[in-house]
């Protein structure tokens, strides 16, 4: 099963040395990492997708908060979450497929941030579904490139996670 | 008044502030200014042959005292020679600070002379690190080092030392510690406690399993005191002896693997396991899936993540032994003696730990039990291996600081130089470092560092000539092909390699030479290393194979006659080898 932990953690050097490298020698699955700034810019936050059943979340969970630079791990239900992921696509495109690759990005609420003779690049932000959906029909006219930032998530209503 | 210092000698400053009286090391070029401001303070310095030796004397120091060890190396090949002993005190939890020279912070990561990355070696071995990169950082750093290291569970905490650091100048304070992401659990869960003592009551048939987190938490009394109001039966495992007397009616002694019959029969029996400081490791539990398969689980632990990390508990109780177990005494009701106190006493009558007794070659089990006849209140730290064992098995502990031993990470040469730090740290105690011959080699040139600073410590090699706990395996599961682990050729006279760094060497080849060399040993005020020359071929046992079950214990058949003598003629030749025909 599929778990995603968001980690706020200390904006210091080496931090993510330590997180990466405590799931790498304890055999933890990542599926995907983020990180960035917080409001506070003291602290970082990370969103985590980890492969485990549920004592594995746990483990994950414990080790994470024994390190003195974690200072708060919460794990994100996906029913009671919001989640995105951002995609750029670098498609091939000529003056025959244009339109269509238009009609898709239209579609998916997406943006075309760049053009060229040949090629297209497209801004997609949706949840992890959304993104694959998009780049399945995408696939036809040919992908030169992505770029995919992984998951970024956060409680819906009130609740919030913060140092 | 103005406060202002160099950077190395607000480290003195601070070890000062921290109630540092020693730290264990050896100097080097990015280590100048910090040696030179050793030099000009009261600290007492003790210098070591190899760095790996300076980490377990302060892991010696640290767990014969209860206090932090502080070792020193200098960067690069200082740095990475310490890397063993760090492993070895995260293992077993062991309160240090590790210095580390580093190069000048502009030459950081352009492979420097000495340059080494050791921040990043150590990151899985450390409970935490720091690379200072300024001298105002220093106090801070200091302190949260001491504090990280004594609190929660323990372990070692390394300090980078970039040399101009220690040259720049300071404005020295002492600021509080803050550390927003650290907070140890302490204080216990009342319910928790509440639903442990009703489980102790209803269980027909307890067993409270104690690991090194009792030692730890100073909590040996407090569990006395729980054992024998409700006549609990008490197993330790290897990190767990001495937090019970052994003597006491209610001892199982050491469980798992090398332990003792009746403990394991007990766990496996059992219908409560009260698991206190204990993380269930696999030299423990045996094959996991079926240990204890009737027992509840009831773990204290000052660490949440060992609690389930590798059995499922019934009852957590997360927080400092010593508060939850007086908590737990308190809240449950005196129980007599009953028909598990009585069963337990029949297979402790029927299966007790024992060798066969020989009159021309010394047993191994012998020289441990002469040991603790003459030195019973002695130190006692091991090397690893079949000496480990024997010492586990034959010694009867009884006092938690007493039994130093490399649990977690196993290191051969370990027992020797934490036997100096122990000493050192508790200069009123005979200190006797049980090794193997093959063990001790990979240190001894520690001996040196127990001449010139005066630490008269005992060491007594079990002398087999062999690496003896592989060549046990290599016996009964590899079909007697002895890879390897045959050392008799190779060895040193260890009496002449004592004197050759003038210290005492002394040797037993009979039995009846046993008691007098010990005598001799203890009697004087210089380092000995006495060589006990004993039987090749002895195995430990009882032993559960790996992989097998708790109750799946084997006694270790004394093996037959003609491989005893095969063994004895592969030793008696190489003793030949190096001392001639007529032996000693």
């Amino acid at each position: 099963m599929r778990h995603t932990i968001a980690v706020i953690v200390e904006n210091k050097s080496g931090v993510l040395t330590r997180i990466a490298g405590l799931f790498s020698r304890r055999s933890f699955n990542i599926d995907s990492l983020s990180v960035g700034a917080t409001d506070n810019p003291d602290y970082s936050r990370m969103t985590i997708t980890v492969e485990g059943d549920k004592d594995v979340l746990e483990q994950v969970i414990k080790q994470l908060s024994k390190l003195v630079n974690v200072i708060r791990v919460s794990e994100l239900a996906p029913s009671e979450s919001v989640e995105r992921e951002l995609a750029v696509i670098k498609v091939t495109a000529d003056k025959d497929s244009r339109g269509e690759i238009m009609q898709i990005v239209n579609i998916f609420r997406a943006k075309i941030i760049d053009v060229s003779a040949r090629s297209m690049i497209i801004e997609v932000t949706g949840d992890e579904e959304k993104i694959n959906a998009i780049v399945q029909l995408l696939r036809q006219f040919g992908i030169k490139e992505m770029a995919r930032t992984g998951k970024v998530s956060m409680i819906r209503g009130t609740r919030v996670i913060k140092a | 008044m103005s406060n202002k210092m160099t950077g190395a000698q607000a480290v003195l400053e601070c070890l000062k502030r921290e109630g540092v009286d020693v730290v264990f090391g050896l100097p080097g070029g990015v280590l100048l200014p910090l040696y030179d401001a050793i030099y000009q303070s009261d600290i007492r310095h003790i210098l070591v042959r190899h760095e790996q030796g300076a980490a377990h004397m302060a892991d010696g120091y640290a767990r014969a005292t209860g206090k932090v060890g502080v070792c020193i190396a200098t960067s690069g090949p200082g740095a990475t020679n310490l890397v063993t002993g760090i492993a070895n005190a995260y293992m077993d939890s062991v309160p240090m600070v590790a210095i580390t020279g580093q190069v000048n912070t502009w030459l950081i990561g352009k492979d420097a002379f000495q340059e080494a990355d050791i921040t990043g070696i150590t990151l899985p071995i450390t409970k935490h690190n720091y690379l200072l990169r300024s001298a105002k950082d220093i106090s801070r750093v200091f302190r949260e080092a001491f504090y990280i290291a004594r609190t929660g569970r323990p372990g070692p905490v390394l300090i980078d030392l970039p040399r101009d650091v220690t040259v720049d100048e300071v404005e020295f304070t002492w600021p509080e510690v803050n550390l927003p992401g650290y907070h140890p659990s302490v204080k216990v869960h009342e319910m928790q406690i509440k639903k442990a003592a009703r489980a102790l009551m209803e269980a027909q048939r307890p067993v409270i399993y104690v690991g090194g987190g009792v030692k730890l938490a100073g909590a040996h009394k407090s569990l006395f005191d729980l054992a024998t109001k409700i006549n609990a039966p008490v197993t330790t495992t290897l990190m767990g002896i001495g937090c019970f007397p052994e003597d006491h009616p209610l001892s199982l002694g050491m469980l798992g693997m090398h332990g003792t019959k009746y403990a394991n029969y007990a766990i496996q029996e059992s219908d409560l396991i009260l698991a206190v400081g204990a993380r269930f490791d696999d030299r423990v539990t045996g094959k996991i899936s079926s240990f204890a398969p009737h027992a509840k689980i009831v773990h204290i632990d000052v660490d949440p993540a060992e609690v389930g990390k590798n059995v499922r508990v019934d009852i957590p109780v997360v927080g400092d032994a010593k508060n939850a177990l007086m908590a737990l005494e308190k809240e449950v009701q005196p129980k007599p003696r009953g028909a598990w106190n009585e069963k337990i006493d029949g297979w402790k009558r029927d299966y007790p730990l024992t060798y066969i007794p020989d009159m021309d070659i010394i047993k191994p089990q012998f020289v441990i039990e002469k040991l603790c006849q003459l030195a019973p209140d002695a130190i006692i730290t091991t090397e690893v291996g079949q000496n480990q064992m024997w010492a586990a098995q034959f010694f009867v502990h009884k006092d938690p600081q007493k039994f130093i031993s490399s649990g977690g990470l196993g290191t051969m040469g370990y027992g020797f130089p934490a036997a100096i730090g122990a000493k050192i740290g508790r200069p009123e105690c005979d200190v006797i470092d049980i090794a193997g011959d093959g063990s001790f080699l990979m240190n001894s040139q520690e001996l040196a560092t127990a001449v010139l600073n005066d630490i008269p410590v005992k060491v007594a090699i079990l002398n087999n000539g062999c690496l003896g706990m592989v060549r046990q395996w290599q016996e009964l599961f590899f079909e007697k092909r002895y890879s390897a682990t045959i050392l008799g050729r190779t060895s040193p006279d260890f009496v002449k390699l004592a004197e050759a760094y003038g210290a005492m060497g002394l040797r037993a080849t009979k039995p009846s030479e046993v008691e007098p060399v010990i005598r001799a040993a203890l009697a004087t005020d210089r380092p000995v290393i006495m060589d006990f020359i004993v039987n090749p071929a002895e195995k430990v046992s009882p032993m559960v194979p790996a992989g097998a079950t708790l109750s799946e214990i084997l006694e270790l058949e004394w093996c037959e006659e003609g491989h005893i003598s095969h063994l004895e003629k592969v030793y008696a030749d190489a003793r030949k080898a190096i001392f001639g025909e007529e032996g000693y």
